[in-house]
C-alpha cells in the first residue's frame, strides 16, 4: 500500500469516527488520536525518514492536505454538535405564551379626574390657563357679583349649604369668574375647575358634592358667535368630530343672552335612543355672555370689554362618556369599579 | 306649566303645526318644550253612537245586547256595563279600532285593538267606552259616571268623532320656564311668545268693561296696612251667583294644566289665573264681617286654618288677608276655611293683588304649604296686570251667565310700573351677537314680542309685563332667539394670544397622581363633609385642634354637617368599604381639601389645604408606604434627605408605627400603621398604613429646576460595616454620623443587613452598612478611606455601637 492509499485510508477511518462522535468531549478525543503529538497522522510524519529523499515534498504535501481534510471535518462536526446543542436547548425552553402576564400593579384614575384631564387638554390647546377658587366662599361672590341679588331664589336655602351669613360653600364654580375679573388683569381665558355644592340628597343622580368646570374668556370683541365657535369645537373634540351642537335659548342671572347646548348623542348619533331618551340630543352645559352687570360689579367696563363664560357638569361628562349609570359608584371607590378606568 | 295645542290656538287661531314642529320651534325661541302627550295617539274608529234597543244576553245575566246607531249603520254591541239605557249617547269603538287602556284606568302602550268577536255566544262588533279607556279619567271629566259608559250630551251627533267630542283630539305640552319669564307662567305669555315664533298674528282676549250700575265700593272698603308687601290690591264683586258646571272649552283647557273642573265659580278663577299668570281669590262676601278687608301682616304665633281644614302658624312675616274682625286668608298662598265658597253662595267678592314675591316664597316656606298661587306670586308679578285679570274674570262670569257683575272695582294701588326704556344700538348688538342683521330686521323681531321703538328718544320700550329687559344685552337676546341662535355664525376668539397653562399647584397634584397610581395606589374621592363624630372614631382629645371644624348651619344630616379637618375619615371609610366587599390588597388616594378655620365662628375665608392622602391594607407594609412618599418627593424635586421623627403623637396611629415627615426641618406629612382600635372602629381587619402629605408645604419646596452631574470618572472604593447596635438606636442616627463623618467622600451608604435574634445579645441588634467612597477628581488613596473610617467608627462608638469582627 503506497502512501497515499495508507493515507486516504486514514482520512476515512478519522471520517468515520469524527460522525460517530456524538459529543465535543467525544470529538476531542478523535482530534487527539489522529492529530495529536502521538496521533496517527503525526506517527505518518515522523515516518517520512523512510521515504525516499526525492519523494518527501509529494508525500509531505500529501500529509499536510490530509491533515488539513481532518481538521475541517472536525471543524465542521464541531459547529454541527454545538447547533444540535443550541437546537435542543431552544426546544427544551419552549414555554406556553398564553400563560398570564405579570403586570406591575398600575394604579388607576378617577373617572372625573380622566375627564377633567381631557377637557383641560382641549382648553390649554387653546390657550386657557387653568385657575382655581376657594371651595368656601364668601356670598358676595357665589351670588351678589354674578348678578344674583338677596332676594333671589337661586340663594334658597333648599340650593345652597350656607356657613353663616356672609359665608357659604360655592354651589357653582362661577365665583371664580368674578374672582378672576377682579384681579384686573386683560384679556382673560381661564377656566375654573372644581368642587361644588348643593344640598341634594344623595341617589343614582344626585349628589350634595359635585364638579363643575367653569370656563371664561373676556376680551374686545367677544362675540356669542366665538362663544358658538369655542364650544363647538370642544364638544367634537370631547365626544369625536361627528358630534353636532344645538344652543337653546336659556336664562342665568349672570349671562346674557344664555344657552344651553345640547350635542349629537354619541350612542345613537342623532337617530334617538334609549341613552338620549329618543332626542337625538344630550344636555351638556349652560353658557352666555357675561351679563354687564357682573363686568361692571367685578370692575371692568362693559363698554370696552364682552366675554363669554360656560359651566359644564364633570360627572355629567364621566356619566355620559363611560356610561355609568349610577353617581354613587363615584364616592364609593369600590376599586372594582375604580379598576376600570 | 301644561298647555294643551287648542289652548294656544284660542289666542293664535293661524297656528298650524304638528306637535314635534312646535316642541322644536318654541324650545329653540326659548321657551322651552320638555315634552308633550298627543291624547288620542291610542284612540282610533272611535265615534258617538246612540243605544236603540237593549235586550237580555240569553246566556249571562251580567250582560245585555245592546243595537248601536253609529251613524252609518246599526251595530250590535254586547256590554257588561250597568248604567246604559236606550236612547243614551255613548262613546263607541268599532271593530278594528283601539282604545288606551282598560277601564281600571291602566294604559297600555299602544292601545288595545277591538275586534269583532261573540261574548258567551252572541257577536258584538265593537266597545262602548268609558273614560278611563279613552285614556282619561273622572277627574278631569267630573260629568263621566264612575264604573260606567259616558254618556254623551243630548244634543251630540251621532255617527261624529267621540274623540272630537270629548276635547281628546289635542295634544298637551308641558314647558319649563325660566324664572326671568314671569309672563310665561301664564297660557297668554306662552300663546305671544309662540306667534312671535312662528310670526302669526297674537289675539289677546277682548276684555270689555262688565258691571250694573252699582258701584263696588258701596258692597266692600279694602285697607292695605303693608304696601310694601301688597303693592295692589283689586276687588270686585258678583251678586246673585249661580253655581254650575262650567262649560266643556274651559274644563278641558284646566284639564290639560292638570287642574281638575270643579264649578263655574272656582273653574274662572282658575282659568284666570293659568291664562293671564295672575292668581284670583273668590271670598263668599256675606263671610266676611264688616264688609271690609284689610291686608296685614299676621300677629306672633297667629294660628289660622286653611282651606284644607289644616291649623297654620303664621309668624309676623306672613301677611294676612283680614275682615273686620279676623283673618280670611295667608295673601298669595291660601284662603280660609272660615270665608270659603259653597253652593250657597250669593254673593262673591275677587281679589287680585299683587304681592311681594319674595315674601311669599319665605311666607310659603315657613308655614310649609305651596300652592298654584304662591308658586305664581313668588315669581314677582306685575301689578298692572291684577286689574286686567280681575276684568276679565267679571267678564267670564257675566260670559258664561254665573252671575251680575257689580259696577267698579276697587283698587289700592301703591306701585305702579313703567314700560321699560332701552337705547336702541344695532351695531353694538350686532357686535355683542357677531352677526350683522339690519335695525329693521332687529325691529321685526322685537315687534313680535311687543317690544316697540320710539323713534324720537331712540329706545325700545317693553311692556310692564317683561320684568327681565333692562340692557343692551336683553334686547340682543329677544332678537338672537328669534332670529334662530342656530343661524349665528361660529367663530373662534381673535384678540391678543394667551397662554394656555397649569398652575404650578396643579402640576404638583398631577405628580402626585402619577407616582400613587405608579406604586398601586388607585384614585378615590369623598366627601368634604363629614359627622363629628368622626373625631371620636380616630380617638382624637376632646382639645384637639382637628376638632376646630366649620359647622354648615343647614346641612343633609349630622352625618354631612361639618367640614373636614383631617383627611382620613374618608379614606379609612373608603376602605372600610372595600373590605366588607373583600376586595383584597386595596391600595386607594385622594387629593382632596381640608378646611382649617382661623377661628369660630368662621369670620373669614378658612385655610383650604391640598392634602394628598394614600391608604393601604393587605400586601404592603409601613416602609412601602414611606417609599411612594420618597418617590414622590423626588420626583417634585425635593432631593435632599428626609427624616422621621418616630414621636409624632398621632392619636389615631400605631404608638410604634408612625413618624412625622421632615424636609429641611419642617414637617411635610405624616405616616403610619393604622392604630388597631381605630382599624376595628371602621371595621378593617386587616393591617392598615396611610400617609398624608400636606401639599401647600410641599408646594414651598418643590422645583422643576434640576442640574446635571457628571458620571464619575475614579473609581469607587467601597467598605462594609458590620456592628452591634443597641436596640433603641435608630438607623436615621446612624445615618446622620455617617454622613456628616464621611465627609464629601462619601458617595453613599445603604444598609444591607438587619438581624435581632439568638446570635446577638440582649438588647442589641446587628445591622450592616455598604459604605462607598469616590472622588470626583482623583483616585482616593487608602489612607484618605482610612481617615474618614477612622472618624466614622468613633462616632459610631459614642453610640455604644461595637464593630462585629
Amino acid at each position: 500500500m503506497d502512501m497515499k492509499q495508507k493515507l486516504e485510508a486514514l482520512h476515512e477511518e478519522a471520517r468515520k469516527k469524527i460522525m460517530e462522535s456524538g459529543n465535543l468531549d467525544k470529538l476531542n478525543e478523535v482530534r487527539v488520536a489522529y492529530l495529536g503529538k502521538k496521533g496517527e497522522l503525526t506517527a505518518i510524519l515522523k515516518s517520512m525518514k523512510d521515504v525516499a529523499p526525492e519523494d518527501r515534498p509529494k508525500v509531505g504535501q500529501l500529509v499536510n492536505e490530509t491533515r488539513s481534510r481532518i481538521e475541517g471535518l472536525l471543524e465542521n462536526h464541531k459547529k454541527a454538535l454545538a447547533d444540535a446543542k443550541r437546537e435542543a436547548q431552544l426546544k427544551a425552553e419552549v414555554i406556553d405564551v398564553t400563560l398570564p402576564a405579570k403586570k406591575a400593579r398600575i394604579g388607576h384614575r378617577h373617572p372625573n379626574t380622566i375627564a377633567l384631564e381631557e377637557v383641560e387638554r382641549i382648553f390649554v390647546g387653546m390657550g386657557y390657563e387653568v385657575v382655581e377658587g376657594p371651595e368656601v366662599e364668601y356670598q358676595d361672590y357665589n351670588f351678589t357679583k354674578l348678578n344674583i341679588p338677596e332676594d333671589h331664589p337661586a340663594r334658597d336655602e333648599q340650593d345652597t349649604f350656607f356657613i353663616n351669613k356672609e359665608i357659604c360653600l360655592r354651589s357653582q364654580t362661577s365665583p371664580v369668574q368674578a374672582r378672576t375679573m377682579e384681579q384686573g388683569k386683560l384679556p382673560i381665558r381661564m377656566i375654573a375647575p372644581g368642587r361644588v355644592f348643593r344640598s341634594d340628597e344623595v341617589d343614582a343622580t344626585h349628589s350634595p358634592s359635585f364638579h363643575q368646570i367653569e370656563g371664561l374668556v373676556i376680551d374686545k370683541n367677544i362675540t356669542f358667535a366665538d362663544l358658538k365657535g369655542t364650544l363647538e369645537e370642544f364638544a367634537k373634540e370631547l365626544f369625536g368630530p361627528e358630534t353636532k351642537t344645538k344652543f337653546r335659548p336659556h336664562h342665568f342671572p349672570f349671562t346674557e343672552p344664555s344657552a344651553e347646548v345640547d350635542v349629537s348623542c354619541f350612542k345613537c348619533g342623532g337617530k334617538g335612543c334609549r341613552f338620549c331618551k329618543g332626542s337625538g340630543w344630550i344636555e351638556i352645559l349652560g353658557c352666555g355672555m357675561v351679563h354687564p352687570n357682573v363686568l361692571r360689579m367685578c370692575g371692568i367696563d362693559p363698554e370696552e370689554y364682552t366675554g363669554f363664560a360656560f359651566g359644564v357638569g364633570l360627572e355629567r361628562i364621566a356619566l355620559l362618556k363611560y356610561e355609568i349609570d349610577d353617581m354613587r359608584l363615584l364616592y364609593e371607590n369600590d376599586i372594582r369599579f375604580l379598576n376600570q378606568f | 306649566m301644561n298647555t294643551s295645542l287648542s289652548w294656544i290656538k284660542m289666542y293664535v287661531p293661524d297656528l298650524d303645526v304638528t306637535a314635534q314642529e312646535y316642541m322644536d320651534a318654541m324650545t329653540l325661541s326659548g321657551t322651552k318644550v320638555e315634552g308633550y302627550e298627543i291624547l288620542d295617539a291610542d284612540l282610533d274608529k272611535i265615534i258617538i253612537g246612540q243605544i236603540e234597543k237593549i235586550e237580555k244576553h240569553p246566556d249571562a245575566d251580567k250582560l245585555i245586547v245592546c243595537q248601536v246607531n253609529v251613524g252609518k249603520e246599526t251595530v250590535q254591541i254586547v256590554t257588561g256595563a250597568p248604567n246604559v239605557k236606550e236612547g243614551d249617547k255613548i262613546p263607541v269603538v268599532l271593530d278594528g279600532g283601539r282604545v288606551a287602556g282598560g277601564h281600571d284606568g291602566k294604559k297600555t302602550p299602544g292601545g288595545i285593538e277591538i275586534k269583532k268577536g261573540k261574548l258567551r255566544g252572541v257577536e258584538s262588533c265593537g266597545m262602548m267606552c268609558s273614560i278611563e279607556e279613552l285614556g282619561s279619567n273622572r277627574e278631569m271629566y267630573p260629568e263621566a259616571p264612575e264604573n260606567g259608559i259616558y254618556i254623551f250630551p243630548e244634543d251630540a251627533v251621532v255617527g261624529e268623532s267621540a274623540v272630537k267630542a270629548l276635547g281628546l283630539d289635542d295634544v298637551v305640552f308641558e314647558y319649563e320656564i325660566t324664572s326671568n319669564r314671569v309672563d310665561c307662567y301664564g297660557v297668554l305669555g306662552i300663546a305671544r311668545e309662540a306667534a312671535a315664533t312662528f310670526n302669526k298674528k297674537f289675539h289677546m282676549p277682548e276684555v270689555q268693561e262688565t258691571g250694573n250700575s252699582e258701584k263696588a265700593e258701596d258692597y266692600i272698603k279694602v285697607t292695605v296696612k303693608d304696601p310694601e308687601l301688597c303693592p295692589r290690591y283689586c276687588a270686585r264683586v258678583v251678586k246673585n251667583v249661580k253655581i254650575g258646571p262650567s262649560p266643556k272649552w274651559m274644563q278641558r283647557c284646566l284639564a290639560s294644566n292638570g287642574i281638575r273642573p270643579i264649578n263655574n265659580l272656582v273653574d274662572i278663577t282658575n282659568y284666570v289665573m293659568e291664562e293671564y299668570g295672575q292668581p284670583m281669590h273668590a271670598y263668599d262676601l256675606d263671610t266676611i264681617e264688616g264688609r271690609e278687608i284689610i291686608v296685614r301682616r299676621a300677629d306672633k304665633n297667629e294660628k289660622f286654618v286653611t282651606l284644607d281644614g289644616q291649623e297654620r302658624e303664621m309668624d309676623d312675616s306672613v301677611l294676612m288677608i283680614c275682615d273686620g274682625e279676623k283673618a280670611v286668608g295667608i295673601a298669595g298662598i291660601m284662603g280660609g276655611e272660615n270665608s270659603m265658597i259653597t253652593d250657597q253662595v250669593k254673593t262673591v267678592l275677587f281679589e287680585a293683588a299683587c304681592f311681594n314675591g319674595t315674601n311669599i316664597r319665605l311666607s310659603s316656606k315657613k308655614i310649609g304649604l305651596r300652592t298654584d298661587a304662591s308658586g305664581k306670586f313668588e315669581k314677582g308679578l306685575d301689578p298692572n296686570n291684577a286689574q286686567a285679570a280681575i276684568d276679565r274674570a267679571c267678564q267670564l262670569m257675566e260670559e258664561l251667565g254665573a252671575g251680575e257683575v257689580v259696577g267698579g272695582i276697587v283698587d289700592v294701588c301703591s306701585e305702579t310700573r313703567e314700560p321699560s326704556r332701552v337705547k336702541f344700538e344695532p351695531e353694538k348688538i350686532n357686535a355683542l351677537l357677531g352677526t350683522s342683521l339690519t335695525k329693521e330686521e332687529m325691529l321685526d323681531y322685537l315687534n313680535r314680542v311687543e317690544l316697540s321703538y320710539d323713534e324720537e328718544t331712540n329706545e325700545i320700550v317693553a311692556p310692564t309685563f317683561r320684568q327681565d329687559i333692562h340692557c343692551m344685552a336683553d334686547v340682543a337676546e329677544e332678537i338672537v332667539r328669534f332670529y334662530g341662535y342656530d343661524k349665528v355664525p361660529t367663530t373662534l376668539p381673535t384678540g391678543e394670544a394667551t397662554t394656555g397653562k397649569l398652575s404650578f399647584k396643579l402640576r404638583i397634584e398631577e405628580i402626585a397622581r402619577d407616582i400613587a397610581e405608579y406604586c398601586g395606589f388607585s384614585q378615590g374621592m369623598t366627601y368634604s363633609f363629614e359627622s363629628p363624630k368622626v373625631f371620636d372614631k380616630l380617638l382624637l382629645p376632646q382639645d384637639s385642634p382637628f376638632r376646630q371644624a366649620i359647622p354648615i348651619s343647614n346641612p343633609l344630616g349630622e352625618d354631612y354637617s361639618i367640614m373636614r379637618t383631617i383627611s382620613l375619615n374618608g379614606m379609612l371609610t373608603s376602605l372600610a368599604t372595600n373590605y366588607n366587599r373583600r376586595n383584597k390588597d386595596v391600595r386607594l388616594y385622594e387629593l382632596g381639601n381640608v378646611y382649617l378655620p382661623e377661628e369660630l365662628p368662621l369670620k373669614e375665608l378658612p385655610d383650604e389645604r391640598m392634602k394628598f392622602t394614600l391608604g393601604m391594607y393587605g400586601k404592603g407594609d409601613f416602609f412601602e408606604m414611606k417609599g411612594v412618599c420618597e418617590e414622590f418627593f423626588e420626583k417634585v424635586g425635593m432631593k435632599d434627605k428626609f427624616t422621621y421623627d418616630p414621636n409624632s403623637g398621632k392619636p389615631f396611629l400605631h404608638p410604634g408605627r408612625q413618624a412625622d415627615i421632615f424636609y429641611q426641618g419642617t414637617v411635610v406629612g405624616y405616616l403610619g400603621e393604622v392604630h388597631p382600635v381605630v382599624a376595628e372602629t371602621y371595621g378593617i381587619g386587616e393591617k392598615t398604613y396611610v400617609a398624608v402629605i400636606d401639599i401647600p408645604t410641599v408646594l414651598e419646596y418643590a422645583s422643576f429646576s434640576h442640574k446635571y452631574t457628571g458620571i464619575a470618572k475614579y473609581p469607587a472604593v467601597t467598605r462594609d460595616l458590620s456592628m452591634v447596635v443597641p436596640k433603641e438606636v435608630l438607623a436615621g442616627q446612624i445615618e446622620d454620623i455617617l454622613r456628616q463623618r464621611g465627609g464629601k467622600i462619601l458617595e453613599s451608604c445603604s444598609l444591607f443587613d438587619i438581624y435581632e435574634g439568638s446570635q446577638i445579645k440582649n438588647g442589641y441588634k446587628s445591622m450592616a452598612y455598604s459604605l462607598v467612597f469616590r472622588a470626583h477628581d482623583k483616585t482616593l488613596e487608602e489612607s484618605e478611606i482610612n481617615g474618614a473610617m477612622k472618624k466614622i467608627l468613633n462616632g459610631l462608638t459614642g453610640l455604644g455601637i461595637e464593630l462585629r469582627s
